[in-house]
C-alpha cells in the first residue's frame, strides 16, 4: 500500500491567544475528493489555507509525500478562491498562459512571437473543456460568474497540480450554474488524477462531490469563554457515492446552516 | 419620475456643462462694461476686446525686444519644466511606491520616512533649493519634484497594499518570483492608479511650477503673470490664467483618456470623473 498523500500530525493554529485549529490528526490518500463542511468560524478555511501554505500551523505538521510543506504557496498545489481568483487585467487566454510564462521567462516572465503562439495553442484544449473558446479574448469582468470560476480553476489546472484546493468556489453562484460546475470539476478532477480539497457550506455539494468529507466543529466548549478552545475535526466519513444516504435529498432544504447541520449528521450518522 | 433616474442626451449635457461657463463670461462682461462706463481707461476689468488683442500681442506678434512669440515660449518653457518634474516624480512612485507596498522590508523602512517627507511643505524647501542648485531649471523641476512624488509615491503603494490578496497568492500558485510578480501582476494592476496618482499630482505641479518661476525665472507662464503684474496689466494675466488652466484641463483628459485606452479592463464598470 502506497504512503499517504498528506499525513497530518497534532496540527493546531491559534490566532494570539485564541485557538482555532486544534488536534487535528489526519491521513489523506492520493486521489481522494475531500470536502470540508462545519458551521462558520470553525477554521475549515483556515486548515485550507495551511494546506496552501497561506497561512503556517502554531503547532504540528503537516507532510506531503512524505516531506513538511513548503513554507510558501507552489505550484505543486492549486487553488481557487471564491472571489478574486483571475487577473482582471488579463484576457481568459491570458490568464491561461501565464504560468507557462513564468516557467519559461524567468526575467520578464512574458512570451512572444513563436513561443507565445505555442502557449496559446496549449491552452485551447484546457479552453474548449471549459467551454470559454469563444470567449478567449474577453476581460474576466466581462464574463459571467460561472465563467470566471471555470476559468479559475482551469487557470489553477494549467500548472498540472497534485492537488487542488477550494475555497467556496461556488459559493456566489446560482444553483442550476452550480450543478454544471459540479459536472466539470468531477471530470477534471478523474481526468487529472489530483487530490481535491474543497470548502463548501452546501451539504448536498459535500455528499455529491467528496469521497470523503471532513466535519470541523468544536469538541469542548466553555460556555463562559466559548473562544477558549478550537475546532477540529469531528467527523471523518467515508462517502460511497452508491449508497449514500443524502439527508434532505428530496430537495427541501437547498442549503443546510453549519450549525443544524452537525445535529443533523449526528441524528443520521453513527459515530464512528 | 424622480430626477436621479432621469438621463439626459449628449447635447443636453454638452449645453447643461456649458451654462456656468457662460454665466461666468457674462458676469464678466457686464461688470466690465459698467466699470468702464466711469472710467474709460480702467485697468482692473479689461474688455474682452482689450484681452483679445493682449492674446494676440503675446501669441501672434514677435516680442520688439527678443524678437519671441512670448506665449509660445512661456508655455513651452513651462511645460517642458512640468513634464520633467511629473516624469521624475513618477518613476519614484514606480520604483518606490512598488517596492514600498510590495515588499514589507522596505516597507518598514521606508514608508514612514515617505510619510515625514509628504509633509514637509514643498514651497519651504525652495529657498534651500535656489541656495544648493541656483537659480537655474534644476531647481525649479526640484521642487516639482519634491512637492509631488511624496504623495503619488504613498498613492501607488496603498493601490498595491490593496490589491486582493487572493491574486498574490494565486501568482505564487502558478509559479511567479516575486520579480515576475510585479512585472506581470503588481505593475499592470496599479498602472491606472498611477495615472490617477499623475492628475492628482498635477494639481500640486501647476502651484509649484508657478511659484518657482515667479520668484526666479526668466520665462513660463508664471514668471510672466508675476512681470506683466507690475503694470497692472490685466488684460495679459487674465488670458494667462486661461490659457493654464485650460493647459491644465487638456492635460487631465489626455491621461484620463490614454487610461481608458490602454487599460481597458479597469473602465469596463463604474462611471469615472
Amino acid at each position: 500500500m502506497r504512503d499517504p498523500k498528506f499525513m497530518i500530525r497534532n496540527l493546531s493554529k491559534s490566532y494570539g491567544e485564541y485557538p482555532v485549529l486544534e488536534r487535528i490528526n489526519l491521513d489523506i490518500e492520493a486521489g481522494a475528493f475531500c470536502t470540508l463542511v462545519g458551521a462558520s468560524g470553525c477554521g475549515k478555511s483556515t486548515f485550507l489555507r495551511m494546506l496552501l501554505s497561506q497561512e503556517l500551523p502554531s503547532g504540528g505538521n503537516i507532510l506531503m509525500d512524505g516531506v513538511p510543506l513548503p513554507q510558501q504557496p507552489t505550484p505543486d498545489r492549486g487553488i481557487v478562491f471564491q472571489r478574486y481568483s483571475v487577473f482582471p487585467h488579463l484576457t481568459v487566454a491570458e490568464n491561461l498562459t501565464i504560468g507557462a510564462e513564468f516557467a519559461a521567462r524567468k526575467l520578464t516572465g512574458r512570451l512572444f512571437g513563436r513561443a507565445r503562439k505555442k502557449a496559446r495553442d496549449d491552452i485551447a484544449e484546457l479552453l474548449e473543456t471549459i467551454g470559454l473558446s469563444p470567449a478567449a479574448n474577453k476581460y474576466p469582468s466581462q464574463l459571467s460568474g460561472g465563467m470566471q470560476q471555470r476559468l479559475a480553476i482551469a487557470q489553477a489546472l494549467t500548472m498540472k497540480p497534485g492537488v487542488l484546493l477550494l475555497d467556496e468556489p461556488f459559493g456566489a453562484l446560482d444553483p442550476g450554474i452550480r450543478n454544471d460546475m459540479h459536472e466539470l470539476l468531477l471530470g477534471l478532477w478523474k481526468a487529472h488524477d489530483m487530490t481535491i480539497f474543497m470548502v463548501t457550506h452546501d451539504i448536498h455539494e459535500a455528499f455529491k462531490l467528496g469521497t470523503r468529507m471532513l466535519v470541523f466543529d468544536k469538541l469542548r466548549d466553555d460556555p463562559v469563554t466559548p473562544e477558549a478552545y478550537g475546532a477540529t475535526i469531528t467527523y471523518d466519513l467515508p462517502i460511497d457515492l452508491s449508497t449514500a444516504p443524502l439527508p434532505g435529498a428530496n430537495g427541501e432544504t437547498d442549503e443546510t446552516d453549519g450549525i443544524n447541520f452537525s445535529a443533523a449528521l449526528m441524528a443520521t450518522m453513527p459515530v464512528p | 419620475m424622480r430626477i436621479i433616474n432621469r438621463t439626459l442626451s449628449r447635447r443636453a449635457a454638452i449645453l447643461l456643462g456649458s451654462i456656468p461657463f457662460a454665466l461666468l463670461i457674462g458676469a464678466y462682461a457686464i461688470a466690465s462694461h459698467l466699470r468702464r462706463i466711469d472710467n474709460p481707461a480702467d485697468k482692473l476689468l479689461p474688455s474682452l476686446g482689450s484681452m483679445g488683442d493682449a492674446i494676440w500681442r503675446m501669441g501672434f506678434e514677435a516680442d520688439k525686444r527678443s524678437g519671441d512669440y512670448l506665449l509660445w515660449l512661456d508655455t513651452v518653457d513651462s511645460l517642458s519644466r512640468l513634464a520633467v518634474g511629473i516624469f521624475i516624480s513618477t518613476l519614484l512612485a514606480i520604483g518606490l511606491g512598488i517596492s514600498i507596498g510590495f515588499i514589507p522590508h522596505i516597507r518598514r523602512g521606508l514608508a514612514p520616512f515617505v510619510a515625514t517627507l509628504s509633509l514637509i511643505p514643498p514651497i519651504t524647501i525652495l529657498p534651500i533649493l535656489f541656495i544648493i542648485f541656483g537659480l537655474g531649471e534644476t531647481s525649479k523641476v526640484m521642487l516639482i519634484t519634491i512637492g509631488t512624488a511624496p504623495v503619488m509615491i504613498r498613492c501607488v503603494s496603498q493601490a498595491v497594499m490593496e490589491i486582493p490578496r487572493e491574486l498574490i497568492i494565486k501568482a505564487e500558485t502558478l509559479g511567479a518570483s516575486t520579480w515576475q510578480m510585479i512585472t506581470r501582476v503588481v505593475l499592470p494592476q496599479v498602472m491606472p492608479k498611477l495615472i490617477t496618482a499623475i492628475r492628482l499630482g498635477l494639481v500640486p505641479a501647476w502651484i509649484f511650477l508657478i511659484s518657482a518661476e515667479a520668484i526666479a525665472s526668466t520665462s513660463g507662464l508664471g514668471y510672466r503673470i508675476f512681470l506683466v503684474r507690475r503694470y497692472l496689466a490685466m488684460d495679459v494675466i487674465l488670458p494667462y490664467v486661461a490659457w493654464i488652466t485650460l493647459l491644465a484641463f487638456i492635460l487631465d483628459r489626455l491621461l484620463l483618456m490614454a487610461s481608458r485606452r490602454a487599460f481597458p479592463w479597469n473602465h469596463l464598470s463604474g462611471d469615472s470623473l
